[in-house]
């Protein structure tokens, strides 16, 4: 087996040293009961060769998103990775470390978060933010959690526009969690039109939750949000999906967010099925101390050179127990790796370039598909998402595109099964990467299936 | 011919010290600032086209106004500064890396070609489940996998790491209880425990209660069953536990966990020592996480992203969360709602999406490299590591329990009694040595533990290495030698990092220094 260093007689020369008469006398401690008697029912090792041939026509049998046209989004987003970023995070020393707990000798990963935290404190407009969560749905949850922490109170008000499956996550840990008497609060969507947020909160909200751009990819100022908010003693927590979007619309900070939360993928990381993403997480400085989370501080070393090391671990479950602000410990620290080198290459210049790119290829899309008898664009302001009603109920529609080679965006009634309004709806996203030739692709399909 | 060519012999030795450099670099150890200190206007380290004049927005008016301020820097000087910071890191491909409890072994570069794969690289979650069928029949694959090494019956594939398996397993608990209208409030945890498993208990609302060790390291049955009431929704036990030793009372444990109407719930950050050799099932386990990232090696990342699949007995295997694979005819579908259940009763969702798709591949890569011979063979090397590493270095540091050890080998700092020097200098001395340290300080069952996880992924000679030098240092500090310690490490890329005085005031972000005021005309 190529990868066990130890040949037969090390180990036997091993077991002389250890005074063992057999690798069998080490399990001693087992009971005889549970000792297993034959092999696991599994195949035998394999070479590369073997296993590579029987991974490969697994993946085979899925249409990736880069062989056709692709305008799927809804969370994740399709863009193009510079060659650099996947080199770099692939380099033994950032691959293969653990978690930064030995500081003099791990000064790449807790520099390069300290990076990443100021490049998300900066894109979120805000004053901190941590060295990642799992993904943008943990660290809504986690947010809202740690609202409850701040204002002490037990209401959370979530829009409308909040992904299903963000939501389904925070009303996971609101049922389960460890105070019995936290209320959700969960509007139904409200699609093209204004949602009345402002309305709901009282003395006794602890947050509101909007997502910005929204699942239907809506964008909309939410300043006079976070006025309503803050007059009622309540916080603004600002979820962000699209972390491209950060290059071109005024920043949630700017906007009175409290807490910004959003899904960092689609900055240096491969769509991937659904993972490994990676969460963002900012706050205001005077809440840090409530934050989820690790985070990169800087020092000086015992000869006075500026270093950098874990910090504020008081919070954390390893110091603190049953006391931490989470549970958490491993978190996305390659993902943000490739965050951090992707948006240093990107740079200001190239990250509102990017997401201009972003918008203009959306609304090329949108014009593409306005032409179509039974299709509406319901959104009226948008980054690079928006929602088309269609004449058809969507999930059919989706099926009939996939068959003819063009991966035609998200059905809403995928995510939200039992709401029947929303059976016609689909979600469309649109990169940089589409061409004028895939958006001509995409009308013809549509074209001919809704015939 | 040239008689004053380049010298090729090392010369006489220098009996200086080494010099402080210009520059600020040590030869192959550069230097390096903060991307926001190289950064500057005018500069972009991508070429993208520039937009079309011709599209109107449809921003709305909702266009950010003033800039970001992030740095310009060109792909070179990118590269650069990555591969610098790269240098300053200690990695498993450079070296031993012990830490007890995290498993650090060799990431096989076979699974991260595997991952990149387009067909499983570049898919989106949300794709049609037809165009997805290789995606779904991989996790199957996995799901199989993992529930045949530990005879579960069921699997939640969805949790990002081991401490959200913790959550989905304690969930499954609760909600299991719960659908029997039974409503405990305490889960019992060993002194011995990861800090995530007690702060998990209390993220859902329970109390956490202590279980006593007894002197020879394992639970105190006794003490346990005295513990145990109608009131304990569960036991969180790490197995192999974090003093390396396997519970020799596990299946009276679980038994009485059983009978008391528990469940038991086991932390598998350990399954590394096992996997092979004893089946968790066979414990009378009910649900148990497993850390892709530490047994199934896939890399750690300098701190993630792991994947903590969490395997589950009959009895909790309906409260699985969403979303699940099921096969459907000669195909497989993927269960993402409530109403697409049959039978399951989930607890909800517990992440968007369907899991670390990308740990998956990886982590089947490796297993299906291994298969189910070289995977007992791993855990038994690991085991026989560890052991002969035990066997080697107790007569002179202080093993803290009789052997065998399973796949860690744990030490307290008794051999370190007047000498002066702490585990943590002990510690920083290794750096200097070329080792990562191992855990120190954990578990916190034992004074000034030092937790050694070799893995099966070093070779005797390696060992034989690492062996001297734990005698050298041991032998040294009990010379006497202080300085050796308290200065260490010497050899690092930074001296001690004053880690109170970074919590003290917390820098948690690079600030522009304020310009200077210009001169007043």
């Amino acid at each position: 087996m190529r990868y066990l260093p130890l040949t037969p007689a090390d180990r036997a020369n091993m077991l002389d040293v250890i005074g063992a008469g057999g690798i069998d006398e080490l399990f001693k401690d087992v009971p005889q009961a549970a000792r297993l008697k034959s092999p696991v029912d599994l195949p035998n090792h394999a070479g590369e060769l073997e296993v590579e041939r029987r991974l490969s026509a697994m993946a085979a049998k899925n249409v990736a998103a880069g062989s056709v046209p692709f305008f799927i989004g809804a969370g994740a987003y399709r863009h193009h990775v510079p060659a650099t970023v996947d080199h770099l995070i692939q380099r033994s020393e950032f691959l293969t470390a653990y978690t930064p707990y030995q500081p003099e000798i791990s000064q790449g990963t807790t520099q390069a978060l300290f990076e990443f935290q100021t490049q998300v404190a900066l894109m979120t407009g805000m004053e901190v933010a941590n060295a990642s969560m799992y993904d943008g749905s943990t660290a809504c949850s986690e947010a809202v959690l740690m609202a409850f922490r701040i204002t002490k109170r037990k209401k959370a008000i979530l829009s409308g526009g909040l992904h299903p499956h963000y939501r389904a996550v925070v009303e996971t840990m609101e049922r389960f969690d460890a105070d019995a008497d936290n209320e959700l609060v969960v509007c139904p969507p409200v699609i093209g039109g204004a949602e009345d947020l402002i309305g709901k909160i009282d003395d006794t909200t602890a947050c509101v939750v909007v997502q910005n751009p929204g699942f239907f990819g809506d964008i909309q100022d939410l300043s006079a949000l976070g006025r309503a908010a803050h007059e009622k003693g309540a916080l603004l927590i600002v979820v962000v999906p699209e972390a491209v979007s950060l290059g071109l619309l005024k920043s949630p900070g700017a906007m009175g967010a409290d807490i910004v939360v959003g899904e960092g993928q689609s900055i240096g990381n491969a769509l991937s099925f659904g993972g490994p993403y990676l969460g963002l997480f900012a706050t205001r400085q005077k809440y840090v101390r409530q934050m989820p989370g690790r985070l990169s501080g800087e020092t000086v070393d015992a000869n006075g050179k500026r270093g950098y090391v874990l910090t504020l671990s008081t919070r954390e479950q390893h110091i603190r127990r049953e006391k931490a602000t989470s549970n958490i410990c491993t978190n996305s620290g390659l993902c943000c790796l490739a965050f951090t080198i992707h948006m240093a290459l990107l740079g200001e210049e190239g990250f509102t370039r990017l997401a201009k790119l972003n918008h203009e290829s959306a609304v090329k899309t949108a014009e593409a598909l306005e032409g179509i008898p039974g299709v509406d664009v319901l959104t009226p302001s948008f980054f690079n998402e928006f929602t088309v009603r269609l004449a058809n109920p969507a999930g059919e529609v989706v099926e009939a595109l996939a068959g003819k080679g063009v991966l035609g965006g998200v059905p809403a009634s995928r995510l939200m099964p039992d709401n029947d309004s929303v059976a016609d709806l689909l979600i469309v996203a649109s990169t940089e990467t589409n061409t004028d030739a895939d958006r001509a692709a995409f009308a013809a399909a549509l074209r001919e299936v809704l015939q | 011919m040239n008689r004053q060519g380049r010298p090729t012999s090392a010369g006489a030795p220098s009996p200086s010290a080494a010099p402080e450099t210009f520059s600020g670099n040590k030869g192959l150890e550069q230097d390096e600032p903060l991307l926001f200190e190289i950064g500057r206007d005018g500069i972009c380290g991508v070429d993208l086209p520039a937009p079309d004049k011709g599209i109107v927005s449809r921003l709305g008016g909702l266009e950010r106004d003033g800039a970001i301020g992030l740095p310009g820097v060109s792909e070179p000087e990118v590269v650069r500064h990555f591969v610098r910071l790269s240098q300053k890191n200690y990695a498993i491909d450079l070296g031993v890396y012990p830490l007890g409890s995290c498993t650090m072994k060799h990431n096989p570069r076979l699974n991260e070609k595997m991952a990149r794969l387009p067909g499983f690289g570049d898919i989106h979650p949300l794709q049609p489940v037809s165009t997805v069928q290789g995606a779904l029949e991989l996790m199957e694959e996995l799901a199989h996998w993992l529930t045949t090494i530990t005879s579960m019956p069921g699997v939640a594939l969805s949790p990002k790491a081991g401490a959200h398996g913790e959550l989905c397993g304690l969930i499954a608990i609760r909600a299991a209880l719960e659908a029997k209208g039974d409503k405990r409030s305490r889960v019992l945890v060993p002194e011995s425990a990861h800090g995530t498993n007690p702060a998990t208990a209390a993220a859902i609302g329970y109390e956490v209660d202590e279980i006593p060790a007894t002197a020879d390291g394992r639970v105190d049955l006794a003490a346990y069953r005295e513990k145990l009431g109608p009131d304990v929704a569960a036991i969180m036990l790490t197995n192999p536990n974090t003093c390396g030793l396997f519970e020799r009372d596990i299946i009276e444990i679980a038994e009485a966990t059983h009978d008391a109407g528990g469940y038991f719930y086991c932390d598998g950050a350990n399954l590394n020592a096992i996997m092979g050799r004893v089946r968790p099932g066979d414990l009378g386990v009910d649900a148990m996480h497993i850390n892709l990232h530490k047994t199934f090696s896939t890399p750690h990342g300098g701190g993630g992203p792991g994947a903590g699949p969490v395997v589950l007995s009959e009895a909790l295997a309906p409260f699985a969360p969403l979303p699940f694979v099921r096969r459907a005819g000669d195909g497989f579908e993927l269960v993402e709602d409530e109403s697409q259940t049959k039978g399951e009763n989930p607890f909800g969702r517990l992440v968007a999406f369907h899991g670390q798709m990308g740990m998956f591949v990886r982590a089947l890569s490796y297993m299906m490299s291994h298969g189910g011979d070289g995977l007992r063979q791993a855990a038994e090397d690991a085991v026989l590591n560890a052991n002969y590493i035990l066997a080697s270095l107790k007569d002179v540091m202080s093993a803290s329990f009789e052997g065998p050890c399973m796949h860690e080998a744990l030490f307290d700092d008794k051999f370190l009694d007047g000498t002066g020097v702490t585990t943590l200098d002990f510690a920083k001395a290794m750096i200097d040595e070329g080792y990562h340290p191992m855990t120190m300080y954990f578990p916190l069952v034992v004074h000034g533990a030092m937790l050694i996880e070799p893995t099966e992924s070093e070779s005797k000679e390696s060992l034989d290495r690492f062996i001297r030098t734990m005698r050298g240092l041991t032998e040294q500090a009990k010379a006497g030698d202080k300085t050796r310690f308290e200065g260490a490490p010497y050899f690092a890329p930074r001296a001690r990092l004053d880690e109170t005085g970074a919590a003290r005031k917390p820098v948690l972000r690079y600030t522009q220094p304020q310009q200077p005021a210009e001169a007043a005309e």
